[in-house]
């Protein structure tokens, strides 16, 4: 009896937990997309990315939560925040008049790609995503995915690091002085 | 599994895909345009670790620190586009940077 109480109160804790979770990541999901600074757009996205990575431990996926927060929140934001210092507070030149008829279709194509996503997860899913079932405790832990990274996963390691590879390269050519083609 | 079922945080993963969406096509600042891909990014991946964990196989997971990877590599050359748009005194607003040329 007692370890279902504490059952029950653990699965409360978690609910709340998750709800907290969601409303700031949509929240802040939305805050991204509506601020005019992307200064303000980029620190929104810290929210974001921190909500997620509660989301992620929920799921039992220790590892990808810190390397959620360790790869955006410690290297892609820093380096979109450095990169917005350094073009300077460029305000986005607010819509003449009303909404155009490119933001109509822009949200009409958002919210149909959205019913799109749902009716065929749903379609697809067809109730099958209410199973249970407890995993392993090293579920999610670095040890196993090192494990099933460097193991039944090789091929797509090294490949993640050549395309790495290629990118900082690519991103060093866009960014070096020395190519003046203008 | 304590807390919500696996199709809710496909429902939250759907939405946030949604917003994503919603922010590369109304916005016109390039900066803000890669920020929302990274939400629309980060949608895929919350996706890919709720099905992980629904199927107990860790493939999920290897997909999403894969695609963590492809979104760092997309940030690089991004922003790298960005700097040198900025360094020629470029406008950095979507809708002017129509001509396809050097």
């Amino acid at each position: 009896m007692s370890t279902l109480v504490a059952a029950s109160a653990g699965n409360v804790l978690v609910w709340i937990v998750w709800v907290v979770a969601v409303f700031s990541c949509l929240g802040s999901g939305i805050a991204v997309i509506t601020f005019s600074n992307p200064f303000y757009s980029a620190l929104a996205l810290i929210g974001n990315l921190g909500s997620l990575a509660v989301m992620y431990l929920l799921l039992s996926a220790e590892f990808v939560a810190a390397a959620q927060v360790l790869v955006y929140a410690g290297a892609v934001v820093v380096m979109f925040l450095f990169v917005i210092a350094y073009v300077g507070p460029r305000r986005e030149t607010p819509w003449s008049g009303g909404p155009s008829w490119q933001t109509v279709g822009a949200v009409g194509a958002a919210g149909a790609l959205l019913v799109e996503i749902v009716v065929a997860v749903g379609m697809q899913a067809n109730g099958s995503l209410h199973s249970d079932g407890k995993v392993g405790a090293a579920f999610g832990t670095p040890a196993w995915v090192g494990r099933v990274f460097l193991i039944d996963h090789l091929l797509a390691f090294e490949i993640t690091s050549v395309v790495l590879l290629i990118a900082a390269v690519g991103g060093v050519i866009l960014g070096s002085h020395t190519r003046r083609t203008a | 599994m304590l807390g919500p079922d696996v199709a809710w945080y496909v429902a939250v993963a759907a939405v946030l895909f949604g917003i994503g969406a919603l922010g590369v096509l109304i916005r016109r600042n390039t900066l803000v345009v890669l920020l929302s891909l990274e939400l629309m990014l980060n949608a895929g991946n919350l996706a890919l670790i709720a099905l992980s964990r629904h199927w107990h196989n860790g493939s999920g997971q290897i997909f999403a620190l894969a695609v963590m990877a492809v979104a760092a590599s997309e940030v690089c050359v991004g922003l790298g586009l960005v700097v040198a748009l900025n360094r020629r005194r470029l406008s950095l607003d979507v809708d002017t940077l129509s001509e396809l040329r050097g």
